[in-house]
Order: structure tokens, then C-alpha cells, then sequence
């Protein structure tokens, strides 16, 4: 693990220089022993990962191979598919979100979520990033709805573009404006953490760049985890990675690391494509 | 020589090429006949219908002057033909079921859809079917028997009122307004709910905020049909609502008062009248306003549907 520092330029990932204890304090997420079943079948075993707080997390695997549930699993979205069951623990700041005295929404609140196919509501760009700021009540019209949206809409590199069309359908923007207002519209609501599902699945190569981009910036302020299937953009934009493989984390380590060096053999011949 | 592979014929498989294409030729002839046949079928059948309403109740609007047709006065005997006071019977009982089966129906929808559990919806969906195959002189008998007698105890001269009628007609009409405004709610995309939610909406706002405004047209389209329903019943209504062919007086009391819909005057009358008369005559007169009235509520479902369907295409939905 020490050779990794000479290898890697990116002062943030310099992890293995602080204490040990800093070291745990500094995970955002903590996973142990988590186990998933869509009915009687287990879609994720006997998970442990820890996600580092303002950093980029990404997961790789092939399809079915669970990194989407554990993604789901995080702000517990799992909930509203019938008939699953989680059973270990996954720690947010030291407290387990599964535990019965959690308040689902406050969670997903602090949690938040872009999905695969940009999801914008049928309303205006303005109504679809207030939407979580009014739910939730953290602000109105006139006291700070107004600021909050253009300040959602300038973190999410959207405002330049479309502060003349606040008013028109979300509908009307392209597919790569979509998703990012679909991320303009999770940060409103001032989560830590921001989950993205395969999120430019649905995007063609520069507004895929362009999300990269935006999420570098984002994981200064918020702790990010992505789930991809483009190997080169875990590569890219990921500060940590995992991979996993019919439900299993089979290896989890920083992203140079496993791009340069993988310890497994899956895991080699999954990202030099010869698996998957 | 591997040759060309054998098309199978199916049934023609052992027959000679030329007969074969002979015979599906004619085949297919007589398939495409039969279809097209059953296909204008419908439309000449809807064509006759509207042509002998016309051809029977011309006579009426030719005999008696206009003003006096939309009169006050329903006193056939008399040769009183005003059929005002049954369009107004008619629109009354409909409103009346529309306000309570609109809230009753969207409210059912919703919990259907959004909220109850899958054990309550599998008993619940065919119960609603049921009720959607309860036979009208069922719910009718229901209503003189059970319904009508509780309003009189509660004071009203008759228990056959507007309001008894509404009550059985939203009973009628809840099945459409159901099964329609779940489906327009299950069109929503997954997308919308998870979302709301993953934005840390609880469930209810989630369908207040997002779902229902999604679903608006598809929900306007189920009022209206349940509205068809109701203006077009006939047997429960007459058994129901009095059939006293009068204006009820405005007041607060107002919908516990008889009245006689168009439906059951056409039902009620239609056997005592001689063929050709007069009063044969308005009461196919009758018919035809009340086929503008349920043509122009389906039409209007119909552009609805039109321009959601439009609207989706231009991905706006």
C-alpha cells in the first residue's frame, strides 16, 4: 500500500499519511457485513466498503452484479421495491441508517440521488430545482427560494446556459442540461452526499465530459459515489474504486491503483476486458 | 447441391405451387372481407341508429314550436312537451353523482396506485370489478329498498330524491373513474416517484406534488367518462329518483326533492304512447338531445385524450 504514493500525483489521495484513527473518522459512509435479497435472492453478500468523505467513489462491474442495489442501498431507495430485505449495517457519520429510528426522508435528504435516465419533472427548470427546497421546507418564495435555485443552478454549471428559460418546461433542454439539472435539483436540498446511478448512460461524449467535470468540482463541497459502467470514466473521475462481481466487493482500493495494479485476477481480466 | 432450404406452407405445404398461391390468394380474399365487413358493420349500425332518431323525432321540432319544447311543462296528456324540466332533472342527478363519485374515485385511485400494500390491492381490484358488473336494476332495487327509506327518516317528504339518484349513479360511475384514473396514475414514469422521493418527499407529497399533476389529463379523461355513464343510466335512476317531472326550487333542501331524468321519461313512456303520435315523437326527441349531450362528453374526453396523446409525443408528459 505504501508504493502508491509515488505513483499517484493527486494530493487527495494521499490518504495513507494520516493517522489511523483520522483515517476512520474521514469515512463519510461505513459499510459492515451487508447482505441484500430480492426475495430469496441475495443480491449482495456480506458487504464491507467505507466511503471517504469528499471524495469520489466509483463502482464497476458488470450488470447484475449488485453495484446498483448497493448504490440504492445507501439511501435506502430499496425501500420502495416490494419484497427486499437488507440485513447488516451501513454506517452515515456513525449512525446506522437502517436503524428504526431513522427518518427515511431526512435520509434521502442527506443522501441524495441522480438516476441513469435524467428525470426532470413535468414543470418549469425553475419548479423542478425549488421542488426539494419547498417539500422540505427549507425556504419560500421571496426568503430564499430564488437564491437557493440559481445558486443549485451555478453549482450545477447549468445557470450560464439557461437562467433566460427558468420558466420553460424542463422538458425543452437537451438530455446532457436534463441531467445536470437533475443535479442541480439533489444539491438544492443541501445534501452530503450525492449518489449517481450510471448517470450518463443517457449522454453522448461531451455532455458526458461535461458531468465529470462538474462532479470533480462537486466533491470539494459533497462526498460522491458513482456507478459506471464506462471503465475509462471510473479511471478518470474517481479518486477510489471498486469492483464488484455477482454480489460480492471483490476489490476496493485507490482508482490508480486498481487501474495500474489490480490484486486480482477478476478483477485484471474485468477491466482489460476480457470478462464482463 | 445444397440447393435453396424449404419454405414450409404450413397447411398448403403438399400441394402444388400453383394451387397453393391460388388458394391462399382466396383465403386471404375472404379473411380481408369478413374483417372489413364486421369493421363497417359498426360504423352503418351507428349511422342507423342516428338516422331513425332523426327520421322519428323530426316530426316533434316540426309540430310544436321550439319554445315550447325546451318549456317548462312536462304534461304529455295535456300535450304539454316542454322537456326542460328533465334536462334539468338529468344534469342535476349527474352533478350530484359527480360530486360525490369524484372525490370518492380519484381518492380510491390514489390509495389503489400509490399507497396500499399488494394484499389489498389484489382484494380491492376485483371487488371494484364486481362492482362495475352489478347489474343497474340491482343497484336500483338497492336504492328503493335500502337507501330511499333511510332519507325519508332523515326528514325528506320521499325518499326518492336527486340525491338518492346521485348516490346510486356515483356507486355506477365509481368502477369507470377507478379503473380509468389508476391507469392514468400507473402511466406516470417510475422516474418521477423515485425522484421525488430519492429528494426526501414523503410518499404524499411525492402524489400531490409530482404524480397527480403528471397524470391531470388522464384523470380529466376518467371524470368525464364517468360522467357518460352517469347521464346515459336509466333503469336505477328511474327506479330512485321520483320521477316527478318538475323543476326542484332553489334552496338548501333542493336536492331532496323528486325529479324525472330523460332516461326514465324515454324508459317510462315508451310503452304507452301509439306509434306515430305526437308524444311518440318527443320522446325521440328526447333521445336525440340526449345523444348531442353524451356525443359532445365523449368528444371532449376524446380531444383530451387527443392532445395528452400529442403531448406525449412531443415528450412534454
Amino acid at each position: 500500500m505504501m508504493d502508491e504514493q509515488s505513483s499517484t500525483g493527486d494530493q487527495s489521495l494521499m490518504d495513507d499519511q494520516t493517522p489511523m484513527a483520522e483515517q476512520i473518522n474521514d469515512n463519510k459512509i461505513e459499510v459492515q457485513d451487508f447482505d441484500f435479497y430480492y426475495g430469496d435472492f441475495q443480491a449482495l453478500k456480506s458487504l464491507n466498503i467505507s466511503v471517504r468523505r469528499n471524495q469520489i467513489t466509483a463502482l464497476i462491474g458488470p450488470s447484475g452484479c449488485g453495484k446498483s442495489t448497493f448504490l440504492r442501498a445507501m439511501n435506502r431507495m430499496n425501500d420502495t421495491i416490494r419484497n427486499t430485505r437488507a440485513e447488516g449495517i451501513v454506517l452515515l457519520d456513525s449512525k446506522n441508517i437502517y436503524d428504526e429510528d431513522v427518518d427515511v426522508t431526512e435520509l434521502r435528504q442527506r443522501v441524495g440521488m441522480v438516476f441513469q435516465r435524467p428525470n426532470p419533472f413535468p414543470q418549469s427548470v425553475y419548479d423542478n430545482v425549488a421542488f426539494g427546497p419547498r417539500v422540505l421546507g427549507l425556504a419560500r418564495e421571496g426568503n430564499g427560494l430564488e437564491e437557493i435555485v440559481q445558486e443549485s443552478l451555478e453549482n450545477a454549471g447549468l445557470w450560464h446556459e439557461i437562467r433566460h428559460r427558468l420558466r420553460d418546461p424542463a422538458f425543452g433542454l437537451s438530455p446532457g442540461q436534463q441531467q445536470r439539472l437533475c443535479i442541480a435539483r439533489t444539491i438544492a436540498v443541501r445534501p452530503e452526499v450525492i449518489l449517481m446511478d450510471e448517470p450518463c448512460s443517457a449522454l453522448d461524449p461531451v455532455a458526458t465530459l461535461h458531468i465529470e467535470d462538474l462532479m470533480r468540482q462537486l466533491a470539494e463541497q459533497y462526498t460522491i459515489v458513482i456507478v459506471t459502467h464506462n471503465m475509462q470514466q471510473a479511471a478518470r473521475a474517481s479518486h477510489w474504486t471498486g469492483f464488484f462481481w455477482l454480489g460480492k466487493l471483490v476489490e476496493f482500493n485507490q482508482t490508480a491503483e486498481i487501474f495500474r495494479a489490480p490484486h486480482e485476477k477478476l478483477t485484471e481480466s474485468y477491466i482489460t476486458g476480457r470478462r464482463g | 447441391m445444397s440447393g435453396t432450404p424449404k419454405q414450409d406452407f404450413g397447411l398448403f405445404s403438399n400441394v402444388l405451387p400453383s394451387t397453393r398461391l391460388r388458394w391462399k390468394g382466396r383465403v386471404e380474399f375472404v379473411i380481408e372481407y369478413l374483417i372489413r365487413f364486421a369493421g363497417l358493420s359498426t360504423i352503418l349500425i351507428v349511422g342507423l341508429i342516428f338516422y331513425f332518431l332523426l327520421r322519428e323525432g323530426t316530426a316533434a321540432f316540426l309540430d310544436i314550436p321550439l319554445r315550447q319544447l325546451f318549456g317548462n311543462r312536462w304534461y304529455p296528456i295535456e300535450d304539454f312537451f316542454g322537456i326542460w324540466p328533465l334536462i334539468v332533472g338529468s344534469i342535476l342527478v349527474t352533478i350530484g353523482a359527480v360530486i360525490i363519485a369524484l372525490p370518492l374515485g380519484l381518492t380510491t385511485a390514489i390509495y389503489l396506485g400509490e399507497f396500499a400494500p399488494q394484499w389489498q390491492r389484489e382484494i380491492l381490484k376485483p371487488l371494484i370489478e364486481v362492482l362495475a358488473g352489478i347489474p343497474s336494476i340491482v343497484l336500483g332495487f338497492l336504492g328503493w329498498v335500502a337507501l330511499a327509506p333511510i332519507i325519508q327518516q332523515m326528514g325528506a317528504p320521499t325518499g326518492l330524491t336527486i340525491f338518492t339518484g346521485s348516490l346510486i349513479l356515483a356507486y355506477m360511475s365509481l368502477p369507470t373513474i377507478i379503473s380509468i384514473s389508476e391507469d392514468a396514475l400507473y402511466a406516470v414514469p417510475k422516474g418521477f416517484r423515485d425522484g421525488a422521493l430519492a429528494i426526501g418527499a414523503t410518499q404524499w407529497q411525492t402524489t400531490w406534488r409530482v404524480i397527480l399533476p403528471a397524470a391531470r389529463s388522464g384523470l380529466v379523461i376518467a371524470v368525464m367518462l364517468g360522467i357518460g355513464r352517469a347521464i346515459g343510466e336509466t333503469m336505477a335512476v328511474m327506479m330512485v329518483t321520483g320521477n316527478a317531472a318538475n323543476i326542484p326550487v332553489l334552496g338548501p333542501d333542493m336536492i331532496f326533492q323528486p325529479v324525472r331524468t330523460m332516461t326514465a321519461t324515454i324508459a317510462a313512456e315508451m310503452g304507452e304512447v301509439a306509434q306515430g303520435s305526437l308524444h311518440y315523437s318527443v320522446l325521440f326527441w328526447i333521445g336525440i338531445v340526449l345523444f348531442v349531450i353524451t356525443f359532445g362528453i365523449n368528444s371532449l374526453a376524446g380531444r383530451l385524450m387527443g392532445t395528452q396523446a400529442g403531448r406525449r409525443r412531443k415528450g412534454q408528459l
